[in-house]
């Protein structure tokens, strides 16, 4: 964690706690002394562990997932990154502030300035306009209104809402309601967007338009999300890194790909099962290192082989390989082949197998 | 001691404070009253300054502007049976108290019923006061109201004011409850400030139920108002106490339909404002 410029990091949780009940700072306590199991705190306290000893950095630009099933915790960790609920035990810190040193006045300018949000069941006001919707964190702040007006166009323009301004929020469907609370957390610009279960709601196919355009857009904008979903196709689509929580614990962070390569224990690798390994799995991931090739295969030229670059897919590679007469791709980072990809280590990326632990089959 | 003496009179310590607050706070009851007949002669004189047709013609067209045609037609035909069956005046008193009644009644139910909302032991404490403000007949409040301010209009208003109280704050209180959690989450969510919480996000969403009750407390108000014609209030509620005392058949009937048209009329007329707000959010 301290190899981390702290600059880049936006968000840092650290190791926070959220219990709740009424017994909840004894329960508190009890876990900071005696290390209780969150059963033993249920039934000695009547106390539920919302969220357990969770440590996570999301830094500038990044999207951050949180995945886990409902009940996991996730929820409520998004809601103690702005302090919508108050941790039991741990610190928040959002650019470098601890948020729970804010004052009332502090942490409304904190919230109104660098952190926007987003609900699952958008919130939208009914009877105010979708101008009027999207304007409305502009209005709390006090900005005049020819001003935030234009800010929120601007915001419902970039969302494709352009033509809707003064219609009201129940003439909208699903999907643009969705899109009138996302205008609304980006009218503000700021650094941070934390979105709840947003797209949960919205049909299939609207759902996939949504989250590409949302990863589109905070990209283009250059902001920082932290997205929660329950669902790991919608994790993998969106995010940069994903959290995988359960039980209030977050079990593993890492790249789509890592987590799929790497799973930490039996309920992430059950999780990963059905995830298709052609779009997430790289090159890097499968490749063997060249000495292994010359070894095996003694005859071939590696430097007539297809090249391509660490960060191509398995569908990438699969494509090319069928292209080529040769059974091999050199990987080429900056023109130096780094490693080589065969048929057999394609085939083990399908069944999601990294190339450290083809290595020790082979 | 035997049992059959045994007699529970929450009386004989009620009349000695109602005595002893006559005695020590007439001022003050003084200048309530003065301020009450005040308001209230102005609203009166404002009302009846006008010839009854102009001041029809006055309701009839801002019904059509605010609310729609058939609040309109019915303000029109409410306020010329009033006029037609000669209790003008009458009803003009009386919608001149019901106004002043509501108008405190609001004042005092409306942050009352927020901090229940906001605070479950406020709640909690005011629930069975106000169980009784409803269930303790009318009558009955009259009593140290009327040894306090003596007869006329001004314990009659104070009555009304208990009365309309308890349909506002209860309906203020679950208006409030029953804001969507996520609204309020979103306001704190954008850094809202609690006033603008309250103002922009609570109040508009409470607001349909807030009608309701605002609703209830003018049509129970106008109740209590005619019982009130008892204690020398005036109004309509005079009118048919007359009928009463003299069974004068006419007279009570009369002044019986007057208010019905006044209850219409009122009841109405919040109403279509209700209705407005609901087209509009909907369209």
């Amino acid at each position: 964690m301290a190899n981390i410029d702290a600059n880049e990091v936006l968000i840092d949780c650290q190791s926070v706690w959220k219990i709740f009940g009424e017994k909840a700072p004894a329960a508190m306590k009890a876990v900071a002394e005696r290390g209780l199991s969150k059963k033993q705190i249920l039934q000695e306290y009547n106390c539920v562990v919302g969220v357990s000893d969770a440590s996570l950095q999301v830094r500038r630009g990044e999207i951050f997932c949180i995945m886990g099933l409902s009940g996991s915790g996730k929820s409520t960790l998004i809601r103690l990154l702005n302090r919508l609920i108050t941790p039991s035990l741990g610190k928040v810190l959002v650019k470098g502030k601890d948020l729970s040193a804010l004052d009332a006045a502090e942490l409304r300018q904190m919230r109104a300035q660098h952190i926007g949000m987003v609900f699952q069941s958008v919130a939208l006001l009914p009877h105010r306009t979708v101008l009027e919707n999207a304007a409305f964190g502009l209005e709390v702040q006090g900005i005049a209104k020819a001003e935030r007006n234009r800010t929120a166009a601007a915001a419902l323009e970039k969302v494709g809402l352009g033509d809707w301004l003064s219609r009201f929020p129940s003439e909208l469907s699903g999907g643009m309601q969705q899109r009138v609370g996302l205008a609304r957390a980006i009218a503000s610009d700021p650094e941070i967007i934390l979105m709840d279960e947003p797209f949960s709601a919205l049909d299939p196919l609207i759902r996939r338009q949504l989250q590409d355009e949302f990863r589109q857009l905070t990209k283009e904008l250059g902001k920082s999300a932290v997205f929660i979903t329950h669902d790991l196709d919608e994790a993998i689509r969106i995010g940069d890194r994903i959290a995988i929580m359960k039980d209030g614990v977050i079990i593993q962070v890492g790249t789509a790909e890592e987590i799929v390569l790497n799973p930490a224990d039996q309920y992430v690798a059950d999780f990963v099962a059905g995830i298709s390994r052609l779009h997430l799995i790289k090159a890097h991931s499968v490749m063997v290192p060249v000495v292994d090739y010359q070894r095996q295969h003694p005859n071939s030229d590696i430097g007539s082989l297809v090249k391509t670059t660490p960060e191509a897919d398995i569908d990438a590679l699969i494509g090319l390989t069928m292209q080529s007469d040769r059974d091999a791709i050199a990987v080429a980072d900056n023109g130096t082949v780094v490693g080589v990809v065969t048929a057999r280590s394609l085939l083990a990326g399908v069944k999601g197998t990294p190339s450290h632990e083809q290595a020790a089959a082979a | 001691m035997n049992l059959e003496s045994f007699q529970f009179s929450p009386g004989i310590y009620l009349a000695p404070t109602v005595d002893w607050l006559n005695a020590n706070f007439h001022p003050l009851f003084a200048f309530i009253s003065s301020v009450v007949e005040t308001v209230l002669s102005g609203i009166e004189a404002a009302l009846l300054a006008l010839p009854a047709y102009a001041l029809i013609a006055i309701v009839v067209l801002l019904a059509l502007v605010l609310v729609n045609i058939r609040v309109s037609i019915l303000a029109g035909l409410a306020l010329g049976f009033c006029l037609l069956v000669g209790l003008w005046a009458a009803s003009m008193q009386t919608i001149a108290l019901v106004t002043v009644a509501v108008a405190i009644s609001v004042l005092i139910a409306f942050p009352l019923g927020i901090l229940a909302s906001r605070v479950k032991s406020v709640e909690a404490a005011i629930r069975p006061v106000l169980d009784i403000m409803q269930t303790v007949p009318p009558w009955v409040y009259l009593i140290p109201a009327v040894m306090i301010f003596s007869l006329g209009r001004v314990p009659a208003i104070i009555a009304t004011i208990v009365y309309g109280i308890p349909p506002m704050l209860r309906l203020t209180t679950l208006a409030f409850n029953q804001v969507p959690k996520d609204m309020l989450e979103l306001g704190q969510a954008i850094g809202a400030s609690p006033r603008s919480i309250l103002f922009k996000i609570e109040i508009p969403a409470a607001k349909p139920t807030l009608l309701v009750g605002l609703n209830q407390c003018i049509l129970l108000s106008l109740a209590m108002v005619v019982l009130a014609g008892l204690v020398g209030a005036g109004g309509l509620g005079a009118e048919v106490t007359r009928g009463l005392t003299r069974m004068e058949m006419g007279l009570g009937l009369r002044a019986g339909l007057a208010i019905v048209a006044v209850a219409l009329l009122l009841d109405r007329l919040s109403r279509g404002a209700l209705q407005r707000d609901r087209t509009r959010a909907a369209g």
